[in-house]
C-alpha cells in the first residue's frame, strides 16, 4: 500500500454534479475531487438548451407546475416527494449559480432569460411555458466552468486524470475508494468516512449516442459488483434530435426558438401525436413518434432520418398556424440572426459535421441514445438505499445521471437533467460532510487495491483471441437494435445471449499495451467492462418490465400497466447471478392518468 | 477513400526519442481525425495514446497539431484536412506519451488569473439575481466559450518561447470576468496580466485566433485588454 490518502469525503467524477458535491462538502469536511478527466471535460459541458426552474421571468409559472410537469414526465413513476422537492429547490439553485457568476442570457429587465422546452407547460392552459434558463446553447458549459471556477476560487483538492476502479466498504461502511492515477499508472488507495460517486452515465453502450467517451457506466458498475442494487435500469432515454448517424444532440432549444419535425413527405408530423403541445412534447414521444414516421416509410429518402426545420421562415410560419405569441402578445418571429445568436453550436456543429446552413437549410435528425434515468438507488438527500424498504449504505452517497432519486421516473424532461445534479450534488455534498463530522474511519483491509489489481491483471494476461474493439462495437449495435427505442420480448433476449457471449469473449482480451504511462487501452478495456456489466442489467430489466412506460416501449406490452407496474426495479448481481426486486413509487399529490400532450 | 495517416510516436518507457508511424486507413470523407485515430488504436496499435471525452467540440480534450495547424481532431474531418493527414502533439508542453502532453502548466497559467467570480457586494434584498442588461451580457460572450483545450495558447511563439506567459486561454478568460459587469475584481486581474509574464507578451502573432475550435475572436479580446491596462477603463 504505497500510497494512501485520507479525506473526510472523496467525490468520484467532476461534473456538475461532483462539483456541486465537492464544493459543499468541502466547507466542513476535508474533500477530494477525484475524475477521470480534467474537470472541465466532463460531460455536464455538453448539455446545451437550459436549466428548468419556476422563476417567471417572463410570464406566469410556479414550482408546483414544475412539478406536475415533471410527474407526468416520468410517466408517474418518479417519486413525487424528490420531484417536489428537486422543483422547490429550483429557484434557489438557480439564483445561486446566478450569484457565483454564471452567466445567463438576460431580459430587456436585465432577468435570467428562459425559453420553451418540452413537457414544460402552463397547468391552467396547457401551453408551453417559458421555464428554461438559458446562456446561449451552451448552458451546460457554463455550469461546469462556473462549478469549477468556484471550486478553485474555494481550493477545493482535486485528483485529476485519476480513474477510480474500487470502491471499498468495511463493515457495512463506506471507507474509501481506489484509483489509478492515469500519468504513471500508480494505484492510490483513497481512505475515506464518505463516499460520494459522480460518475455520470452510460449511453456508450448504444450505437448512436450523444454521450461522450467517457460514458460507460463506471460507477454504477463498480457498485453493483460490491452488491449495491441498480434501480429502474430499463428506462434509457432517446433524444429525438440527433445529428443523423453521429448522434450529437441538438438541443430541443431549437424547438423551444420554434423549430419543427418535417417528414420526408414534407409534413410536420407532430400535430398528430401531440395536439396540445406538437413539437414541444416531451422527448419519449417524439422520438416514438420519428421512428413511426421512418418505419411507416415517411423517413427521408427512405432512410433513418427526418428534418429539423429552424429557418426563420418555416418558423414564423407554424408560429403563425399554432398562435403562438411573444411574452407582449405579439405574433411570435424569429429572424436569421435571433437564430444565430440562441443557436450559435447548433448552427456550428452542423456547418462542420453536416456541411448543413440550419439558417438556410434543414437538419437531418435521428433520435439518439442520450440519457440513463435509472441508476444508483438514492433518496432526495443523496444517500444510496440499498433495498425496498430504502435501507441507507452508510456513508455512501450518489448524486447527478449515475444516481437514480428518482426525480425522471420513466422519462426525463429537458432540463431536468441540469436541475438535478445542482440540487441533488449539493446534498450529497451536504449530507456526506454531516455524516463525517461524526463517523470514524473504518480500518481499511489488508490489501484494498488486491480487487483493482487482479482485474488489471487479467486483463494484461488474456489468451489474445479477442480483440476489445469489435466486442464494443458489437455491443453498441446490438444493444440500439434490441435494447433501444422499440423493445421486445425475442430482441431482447436475443441481446441477452449476446451479451453473456462478449462477457464471455472478454475475458480472452489482451491489452497490447504493457507500459504503465497514460495506458489508455488497459482504461478502455477496463470501461468496455463496465459497459457489458451495465448493459446486462439494462437488458434484463427492460425484458422484466412487461408494459410500455415513458422511454421503455415494448411492442409486445405497448400499454402502461399501473396494476402490475407502477414501481420501481431493483437488480442485484450476486456470484454472477441477477436478482430482481421492486420498491413502491412515492405518490404524494398526482395520481396516475393518461399521459397526453 | 484511403488516407495515410502518419502519427508523432513517442513512449517514454521505451523510445530514448519521437518517431513517426503511418498507417494507411479506409475512411469516409466525413470522417472526423478522432475516428480515425480510434480506428488505428482498436485494430492496428493498442498502445496509441490520445485524449478525448465528448467527440464534438466542447470538451477540449483533444487538441493536437493536425497537418501543422492546432486543430480537435473531434472537429477536423477528412474533407477538411485532405488524404495525406500529419498528426502530432501540441507544442510547446511536455509530450508526454504519443498524442498527449502535460497539461499543467497551462492550467497553472490559467488559474493566476482568479479564473472565477469575485463579488462581495451584498446580494439583491429581493433575494434574486443580480441584474445585467442584454447589452452588458453581450460584452463578454465571445469569451464565455473558452473550453480550455490549449490549441490558442501552444499555437502562441510567446508561449513556445517561455511556458511563464500566461498565454491567450488564460488572457481570454480574464476578459470574461473583466468585462463582466457584474464583478469586482477587475483592478486586480488588469494588475496581474500588466505584468511581465501578462499582455506584454503578445505581439499580435494572431495564431490564436485562427487555432481557437470555439472561434473566439483572441487577439481582439487581448487587444481590448490592453487597452483597459493603458486608459484604466473597462468599457
Amino acid at each position: 500500500m504505497a500510497n494512501v490518502h485520507q479525506f473526510d469525503v472523496v467525490v468520484v467524477g467532476a461534473g456538475g454534479a461532483g462539483l456541486m458535491a465537492g464544493l459543499y462538502a468541502s466547507r466542513t469536511a476535508r474533500t477530494a475531487v477525484i475524475s477521470k478527466l480534467y474537470p472541465t471535460r466532463s460531460h455536464t459541458g455538453a448539455a446545451q438548451g437550459g436549466i428548468s426552474a419556476a422563476l417567471g421571468n417572463y410570464e406566469e409559472d410556479k414550482p408546483e407546475w414544475h412539478t406536475y410537469d415533471t410527474v407526468k414526465g416520468s410517466d408517474y413513476l418518479g417519486d413525487q416527494d424528490a420531484i417536489e422537492f428537486m422543483c422547490n429547490e429550483a429557484i434557489d439553485a438557480i439564483i445561486e449559480l446566478e450569484h457565483m457568476g454564471l452567466p445567463f442570457d438576460r431580459t430587456p429587465q436585465g432577468r435570467i432569460s428562459q425559453r420553451p422546452f418540452g413537457g414544460h407547460t402552463n397547468n391552467v392552459t396547457g401551453k408551453p411555458v417559458r421555464r428554461a434558463c438559458h446562456a446561449a446553447d451552451r448552458t451546460g458549459h457554463m455550469i461546469l466552468q462556473t462549478l469549477y471556477q468556484q471550486c478553485l476560487k474555494n481550493k477545493v483538492t482535486f485528483f485529476d486524470e485519476y480513474q477510480v476502479l474500487d470502491f471499498i466498504a468495511v463493515n457495512g461502511k463506506a471507507a474509501g475508494v481506489v484509483a489509478v492515477e492515469l500519468a504513471t499508472g500508480e494505484l492510490h488507495t483513497f481512505h475515506a468516512k464518505a463516499v460520494i460517486f459522480a460518475t455520470g452515465g452510460h449511453g456508450r453502450i448504444f450505437e448512436v449516442t450523444s454521450n461522450a467517451y467517457a460514458y460507460t457506466g463506471d460507477g454504477a458498475a463498480i457498485l453493483l459488483r460490491r452488491g449495491i442494487p441498480l434501480e429502474d435500469m430499463e428506462f434509457f432515454q432517446f433524444h429525438p434530435t440527433g445529428i443523423y448517424k453521429l448522434g450529437i444532440l441538438i438541443t430541443e432549444g431549437v424547438r423551444g426558438e420554434g423549430g419543427v419535425l418535417i417528414n420526408g413527405l414534407g409534413e410536420r408530423f407532430m400535430p398528430k401525436y401531440a395536439p396540445t403541445v406538437k413539437d414541444l412534447a416531451s422527448r419519449d414521444v417524439i422520438s416514438r413518434a420519428i421512428y413511426t414516421e421512418i418505419r411507416e416509410g415517411r423517413g427521408v429518402n427512405g432512410k433513418n432520418y427526418v428534418w429539423l426545420d429552424v429557418r426563420p421562415e418555416s418558423v414564423i410560419k407554424y408560429a403563425a398556424m399554432d398562435g403562438r405569441t411573444n411574452p407582449d402578445g405579439s405574433p411570435y418571429t424569429i429572424t436569421a440572426e435571433q437564430v444565430l445568436q440562441k443557436l450559435p453550436d447548433i448552427i456550428d456543429f452542423c456547418r462542420v459535421y453536416l456541411g448543413v446552413d440550419p439558417v438556410t437549410q434543414m437538419m437531418p435528425i435521428q433520435p439518439t441514445a442520450h440519457y440513463t434515468m435509472g441508476g444508483i438507488p438514492t433518496n432526495k438527500f443523496g444517500e444510496v438505499v440499498i433495498d425496498s424498504n430504502n435501507t441507507v449504505f452508510s456513508g455512501l452517497y450518489a448524486a447527478g445521471e449515475c444516481a437514480c432519486v428518482s426525480v425522471h421516473g420513466a422519462n426525463r424532461l429537458g432540463t431536468n437533467s441540469l436541475l438535478d445534479l445542482v440540487v441533488f450534488g449539493k446534498y450529497a455534498g451536504l449530507k456526506a460532510a454531516e455524516y463525517a463530522k461524526h463517523a470514524d474511519f473504518e480500518k481499511l483491509p489488508q490489501e484494498p487495491e488486491a480487487e483493482a489489481k487482479s482485474q488489471f491483471e487479467a486483463l494484461r494476461n488474456g489468451s489474445d483471441k479477442e480483440n476489445a474493439f469489435d466486442i464494443s462495437t458489437e455491443m453498441k449495435k446490438v444493444m440500439f437494435e434490441e435494447v433501444g427505442i422499440y423493445r421486445n420480448e425475442q430482441g431482447m433476449k436475443r441481446a441477452l445471449e449476446k451479451i453473456a457471449e462478449w462477457k464471455e469473449r472478454y475475458t480472452h482480451i489482451r491489452v497490447q499495451d504493457t507500459g504503465r504511462i497514460f495506458n489508455t487501452e488497459l482504461l478502455n478495456a477496463w470501461e468496455l467492462g463496465n459497459m457489458l456489466d451495465v448493459a446486462e442489467v439494462v437488458a434484463v430489466s427492460a425484458l422484466n418490465r412487461q408494459e410500455s412506460r415513458g422511454g421503455h416501449s415494448r411492442e409486445d406490452f405497448p400499454q402502461r400497466d399501473d396494476a402490475n407496474w407502477l414501481k420501481h426495479t431493483l437488480v442485484w448481481k450476486q456470484n454472477g447471478k441477477i436478482n430482481i426486486d421492486y420498491k413502491p413509487v412515492t405518490i404524494t399529490n398526482y395520481q396516475p392518468k393518461e399521459r397526453v400532450y | 477513400m484511403q488516407v495515410t495517416l502518419k502519427i508523432f510516436r513517442y513512449n517514454p518507457e521505451v523510445d530514448k526519442t519521437f518517431h513517426y508511424e503511418t498507417y494507411t486507413l479506409e475512411a469516409e470523407e466525413t470522417d472526423r481525425i478522432l475516428d480515425l485515430l480510434e480506428k488505428v488504436k482498436g485494430y492496428h496499435d493498442g498502445a496509441l495514446s490520445f485524449r478525448r471525452s465528448c467527440a464534438h467540440g466542447v470538451c477540449g480534450s483533444d487538441a493536437m497539431r493536425i497537418n501543422g495547424r492546432n486543430m480537435l481532431a473531434c472537429k477536423a474531418l477528412v474533407r477538411d484536412v485532405g488524404n495525406r493527414i500529419t498528426v502530432e502533439p501540441l507544442l510547446g508542453l511536455k509530450v508526454v506519451k504519443d498524442l498527449i502532453v502535460d497539461m499543467e502548466p497551462f492550467f497553472d497559467n490559467y488559474k493566476k488569473i482568479l479564473p472565477y467570480f469575485i463579488n462581495d457586494s451584498p446580494l439583491p434584498a429581493d433575494g434574486r439575481e443580480r441584474l445585467q442588461s442584454p447589452e452588458q451580457r453581450a460584452r463578454f460572450d465571445e469569451t464565455t466559450k473558452c473550453i480550455l483545450c490549449a490549441a490558442c495558447t501552444t499555437s502562441c511563439p510567446s508561449f513556445w518561447a517561455s511556458d511563464q506567459y500566461y498565454g491567450p486561454a488564460a488572457l481570454v478568460t480574464a476578459h470574461r470576468f473583466i468585462f463582466d459587469s457584474r464583478d469586482e475584481a477587475a483592478a486586480e486581474r488588469m494588475h496581474i496580466i500588466a505584468e511581465t509574464d501578462g499582455l506584454a507578451r503578445c505581439h499580435t502573432a494572431y495564431n490564436c485566433t485562427l487555432a481557437c475550435p470555439r472561434e473566439i475572436p483572441i487577439t481582439k479580446a487581448i487587444g481590448e485588454l490592453k487597452m483597459a491596462t493603458i486608459t484604466g477603463k473597462v468599457e
